[in-house]
């Protein structure tokens, strides 16, 4: 259960939350979060983001199944692009139904934090001003992000 | 077995993929680190700081500690930044 997509094609989220509801009248909450490619204040010209192909989608679903080995969720959609993106393209998405909002905000979080620690995808920013291109740092605040949900519990 | 790279390892390693014939004594992925590193200016370059170092066998996470016996990929890159 869940699907789980690495794309180069642009998603239309609003369409991939109605998917995981269609035809269900036991969903009561449906969280969708989208992260976008920021222009880090003018100095962002694109977003190269590299993956590992086959993977990405195994890990991505390594994660899903986590997820809902912890909570009882309804539908999990998690797509994940890669390839040359601009500001203001999507990056990632996360859809997540749940009976309630707890389980669904929740478990989005997780799997949100969970991709950008554990799934196999680098990022390079190409600069505005032409110079050269850098592979995007790991943040330490990302790890902590990922490592609240191994210390209250393992799913 | 076959090695992948990715990222900053690939581009310092000047390769995508080749195939690995280590000898016996590198047992565990941080000894195969150790021996990667000494094969050339670029890998030493790669993996001048092997704690940043992230692998992976058969496409699933491991630590430095992982045996490599039986493994059909090992693939090495930089901690993640996707999401």
């Amino acid at each position: 259960m869940g699907t789980v997509r690495v794309q180069a094609e642009d998603f239309d989220a609003a369409a991939e939350a109605r998917l995981i509801a269609a035809g269900r009248v036991d969903v009561g909450a449906l969280v969708t979060f989208v992260g976008l490619c920021r222009d880090e204040g003018g100095r962002l010209a694109a977003l190269e983001i590299e993956h590992y192909p086959g993977m990405a989608e195994a890990e991505i679903a390594r994660v899903v199944a986590s997820a809902q080995a912890r909570w009882p969720l309804l539908g999990v959609t998690a797509i994940h692009r890669f390839g040359a993106l601009a500001p203001g393209a999507q990056i990632v998405l996360v859809a997540v139904a749940a009976a309630h909002r707890g389980d669904a905000f929740a478990a989005a979080e997780m799997l949100m934090d969970y991709l950008k620690t554990q799934a196999p995808f680098w990022k390079r920013a190409r600069r505005a001003d032409g110079g050269l291109e850098e592979w995007v740092e790991a943040k330490s605040s990302d790890d902590a992000m990922a490592a609240r949900w191994r210390s209250s519990g393992s799913p | 077995m076959k090695a992948v790279y990715f990222a900053w390892v690939r581009e310092r390693v000047g390769k995508n993929e080749e195939a690995l014939e280590p000898p016996a004594e590198v047992v565990t992925v941080g000894d195969l680190i150790a021996w990667l590193s000494r094969r050339g200016e670029g890998y030493a370059h790669a993996f001048e700081r092997p704690r940043v170092i992230r692998a992976a066998i058969d496409r699933a996470h491991v630590g430095h500690d992982a045996r490599i016996a039986g493994a059909r990929e090992i693939a090495f890159f930089p901690p993640m930044t996707g999401g």
